[in-house]
């Protein structure tokens, strides 16, 4: 127990918040973690790709847009497309092209990343194209979407690579002018002769800027934020207009010359193989060109973005997608289920319920002297709060297509760890990373159901048996049934109050599911330093494992999404035992501004915590009069180094009907890179935050989920949406990622209010189980 | 059976193909008009939202056999000939609707339904006619100002609906 617990405290995508033990080795999340004052990576030889050939500066080249094919980026690109680094190219239109290094699954790295580098760049964002990196870590690093990493683990190495390229334009200048670099500004993708206004755009001086010689990290200029021209306005996502229009951009759009269809069909009851399959009958179908099992590498599989588990099951190849699913209702299975789960999710919670009150549990922290604290307070209070298992329902279906000819593979897919899926076939096929080629895909929606990438596995497997590229499409059931589940779990809250009303003690004690009876489940558990340990004296926080085979991974603020509910509530509770307002209560938890860890920007800041919980407040008018059956609620949390705070304004239509009216955001997460894409992954936050509360829940009965569509598992719709304020902070901190942070703090804000406004303390998630609905 | 069917105004030929095949794979796997997407199968999510005579409807729900000789409008086909985009894609780029973008193109397809019908409609006409698509990264409150912008664009300044 104490290892597995080292070995999950020790694993850098854990404390991330992206689950359990599979990034390790050579991590993603290396750059993240270097120290400060490294030397920057973006600066180091191999990301800065300077052309050879030129022989330095050459007038010629200056206007005429014609380059020798020796310098063009690429090598074979038609037109001249100067590359200044790795990430930036300067067409002769003056076109600047910039490669986005991350995955886009609708967090707007896509754009944003660009941003970041187009503004130290200088660049007209007009003038900027984007296009995806290739998928090759040696030159685009860490290539993942998780964590709500992207912005931060980019932010210095995007603006140095902008700053390095506008430093050799510059120089380039200076050089063709025959003056001192000291003179010239930049503006709008070109450069300017302070002196005399005489310009030179960025396209004239692309060729001999490509043989500047890259600076030193200390040479390098950044923007003062007042004189930023693209961060932190409003910018349209960058594939929008192919959106609107419907042009390919998925995963699952990609079509191939010749391409074939595919379906695989898993045993319903996790962990099943199948035995016998009229395969026969099958493969004489219209339109199916071949059927057969695969056996694969697991019974049930695991969040696994790196290995090599493969669930068994039966692949049908046809000439189109309805010609597979159509032979996919012939299909006949018989399944061996021997080792198969027999998972049942109501016994699980009231398992879970038994152990958490009479049980201590394994404590896996602790500081000062919580049980002591706790027997000694002047009033103990104990509550039991628990979450059903939910799926991330991402909005494409998981699909791949896969080319595999003689020992090479080409995938074509839209993982959240396109770098992961490189490193996953070569260990699953047995192949040198060379021979495995990996084309990045927009998502249809992620919130990590995309980190692993077990579908990419099985397209290559299918692939392997087919003499020509496969396209895999899951269905919705596929999706629904093979998910990687946010897990079920029970938090046993006990707190004492002191004679002041102040929180003198807190123990949690959690419940978590276990795949294997040693180690907790992916996004199970318990993560150092997650909220309220680091703001208070006396704290424990205990886990007790209770086996469960069904697959948990990583969704949408995985451990803080279940967390916070559990402890905004429970605050309230206490709050409201303390005979005090909500408000003031959480303020004096904060307690005088500090880091709550020395050294370390991604801890939580109490200061910042207080000012967003002040803010959301006033914003909401806190403590105004509310007619009879309405009120408002309030929820903080601290996530993937947010610190945001929701107040909901709930209706009560009857005793069970909640109508979430509005809810006011303020957030801290730093500098914003694109207000428009931050306000909406906010926006976005506030809706999953609602849908998720009000009637998500799978259920596992004899092994299998039960719940096989949108029919039976609600996502909100549109005229259950609330009116969303928000407002960021400028507290002038580096940049932090928003796709995950203001999911937290939602349920809590609507189970306070409707605490508030009814009487009625909801403590189980869904609000559905209890007899709650949304309207 | 070989069919044929009018898709944005052009025949289109499906060649032999079951009449049973959903409009939806015949679309895609095909025609390559992948702009149109699967998300449920079952009529639930809206995402494979496309015109058949003016009217908004699930392309998964549709047998190919059924469709000879009706009018089928696609997300490829709502802007103007020479690539005007529609009013409303227009307020999508504009309000920078879309997160992940793969409702979106059934999004718009129900909006313009709804703007041909009710050329100026509320926000609880507009929450309601909506509420057959799904939004699962919750852009539900810009998907609302975009309408009610393309709306006004229509009305106030004779924009091309």
């Amino acid at each position: 127990m104490k290892e597995a617990f080292d070995k999950l405290f020790n694993d850098p995508l854990q404390q991330a918040g992206l689950g359990r033990g599979s990034f390790d080795g050579a991590d993603p999340l290396a750059d993240h973690e270097r120290p400060a004052g490294a030397v920057a990576p973006a600066l180091s030889r191999r990301r800065f790709l300077v052309l050879s050939g030129l022989g330095g500066f050459t007038l010629a080249l200056l206007g005429t847009g014609n380059a020798s094919a020796t310098a063009k980026a690429g090598g074979g690109d038609a037109g001249s497309d100067w590359a200044i680094n790795a990430y930036i190219q300067i067409h002769d239109d003056n076109s600047v092209r910039i490669f986005a290094p991350n995955p886009e699954v609708g967090q707007g790295v896509k754009t944003a990343l660009p941003m970041i580098v187009a503004e130290e760049l200088d660049a007209a964002w007009e003038d900027v194209k984007v296009d995806y990196a290739p998928v090759d870590g040696a030159r685009f690093g860490a290539q993942f979407a998780g964590g709500s990493l992207s912005i931060p683990m980019r932010w210095q190495e995007m603006r140095e690579l902008g700053a390095a390229a506008r430093f050799m334009l510059v120089q380039a200048a200076a050089e063709y002018w025959s003056v001192s670099p000291q003179g010239l500004r930049t503006e709008r993708s070109s450069v300017i002769d302070s002196g005399t206004e005489r310009r030179l755009q960025y396209a004239e001086l692309a060729a001999a800027a490509a043989a500047q010689t890259p600076p030193t990290a200390e040479r390098l200029e950044f923007k003062s934020p007042g004189a930023y021209r693209i961060l932190g306005q409003r910018i349209s996502g960058i594939d929008n207009e192919a959106l609107v229009r419907g042009k390919p951009l998925f995963g699952s759009d990609v079509r191939l010359p010749g391409m074939r269809y595919a379906t695989y069909v898993k045993s319903p009851v996790l962990g099943g193989r199948p035995m016998h399959a009229n395969l026969d009958d099958i493969r004489a179908l219209p339109g199916v060109t071949d059927a057969f099992i695969i056996d694969g590498t697991v019974r049930v599989s695991r969040f696994d973005p790196a290995g090599t588990s493969v669930a068994p099951g039966v692949a049908i190849v046809a000439h189109s997608t309805w010609q597979a699913l159509r032979a996919r209702e012939a299909l006949q299975i018989e399944w061996d289920l021997e080792q198969a789960s027999r998972d049942d999710s109501a016994q699980w919670q009231s398992e879970a319920r038994r152990l958490a009150e009479t049980t201590e549990g394994q404590a896996v922290a602790e500081r000062g002297e919580p049980l002591s604290q706790l027997a000694q307070a002047q009033q103990q209070i104990a509550a039991s709060y628990s979450a059903e298992l939910v799926s991330h329902a991402q909005l494409e279906p998981q699909s791949c297509t896969a080319r595999y000819h003689e020992g090479t593979i080409e995938v074509w897919a839209s993982s959240q760890t396109p770098g992961r899926a490189v490193q996953s076939l070569a260990a699953l096929m047995d192949l040198p990373e060379s021979n495995i080629t990996v084309h990045q895909y927009r998502g249809g929606g992620g919130f990590g159901r995309r980190l692993d990438n077990d579908y990419v596995r099985e397209t290559a497997l299918i692939a392997r048996r087919v003499d020509a590229p496969v396209k895999l499409q899951w269905t919705r059931e596929d999706d629904m049934a093979f998910d990687q589940y946010r897990p079920p779990v029970h938090h046993y809250l006990r707190a004492g109050l002191d004679a002041k009303g102040k929180i003198a003690a807190w123990d949690n004690h959690t419940i978590a599911v276990t795949p294997d009876g040693a180690e907790p489940g992916s996004s199970a558990g318990f993560r150092p330093g997650i909220m309220p340990e680091p703001v208070l004296e006396h704290y424990r926080a205990a886990v007790t494992l209770l086996p469960f085979k069904t697959p948990t991974g990583p969704v949408r603020a995985p451990l803080s999404n279940t967390y916070a509910f559990a402890e905004q509530c429970f605050m309230h509770e206490l709050a409201l035992a303390a005979e005090r307002d909500h408000l003031a209560f959480l303020l004096d938890v904060m307690g005088e501004p500090r880091w709550t860890q020395e050294g370390e920007r991604r801890a939580v800041h109490t200061g910042r915590a207080a000012e967003v919980i002040r803010r959301a407040a006033a914003m909401a008018d806190w403590g105004r009069p509310l007619p009879q059956g309405s009120a408002l609620g309030l929820g903080f949390y601290f996530s993937h180094a947010g610190h945001i705070a929701e107040v909901a304004q709930v209706r009560m239509e009857d005793s069970t009907r909640i109508r979430v009216e509005k809810v006011w955001v303020a957030a801290d997460i730093g500098t914003i890179v694109n207000l428009s894409g931050a306000e909406n992954q906010v926006q976005g936050s506030i809706i999953d935050g609602l849908s998720t509360l009000a009637a998500q829940r799978l259920t596992v009965r004899d092994g299998a989920v039960q719940e096989k569509n949108f029919d039976q598992y609600p996502l909100l719709r549109h005229p259950l949406t609330p009116e969303i304020v928000i407002e960021f902070v400028d507290s002038g901190h580096a940049p932090t990622g928003v796709g995950e942070p203001a999911l937290p703090p939602l349920a809590p804000a609507v189970c306070n209010a409707v605490f508030s406004a009814s009487g009625e303390r909801i403590r189980h998630l869904p609000v559905s189980k209890a007899g709650f609905s949304l309207v | 059976m070989a069919i044929s069917l009018e898709i944005n105004g052009e025949e289109h030929s499906l060649g032999d193909i079951d009449t049973e095949t959903p409009l939806l794979w015949a679309l895609r796997d095909t025609l390559g008009l992948v702009g149109t997407k699967y998300g449920c199968g079952i009529a639930q999510c809206g995402a494979c939202t496309v015109h058949v005579n003016g009217v908004a409807t699930r392309s998964c729900q549709l047998s190919v056999g059924q469709l000879e000789g009706l009018a089928i409008t696609t997300i490829e086909g709502i802007a103007a000939k020479d690539g005007t985009l529609h009013a409303l894609q227009r307020a999508w780029i504009e309000l920078d609707v879309p997160q992940c973008g793969y409702c979106q193109a059934g999004q718009i397809m129900t909006a313009a339904a709804l703007l041909a019908d009710n050329p100026d409609p509320s926000d609880e006409q507009i929450a309601n006619y909506m509420a057959g698509n799904l939004c699962r990264c919750g852009t539900y409150v810009r998907i609302a100002q975009a309408i009610r912008q393309a709306a006004d664009a229509i009305q106030s300044q004779g924009v091309r609906a």
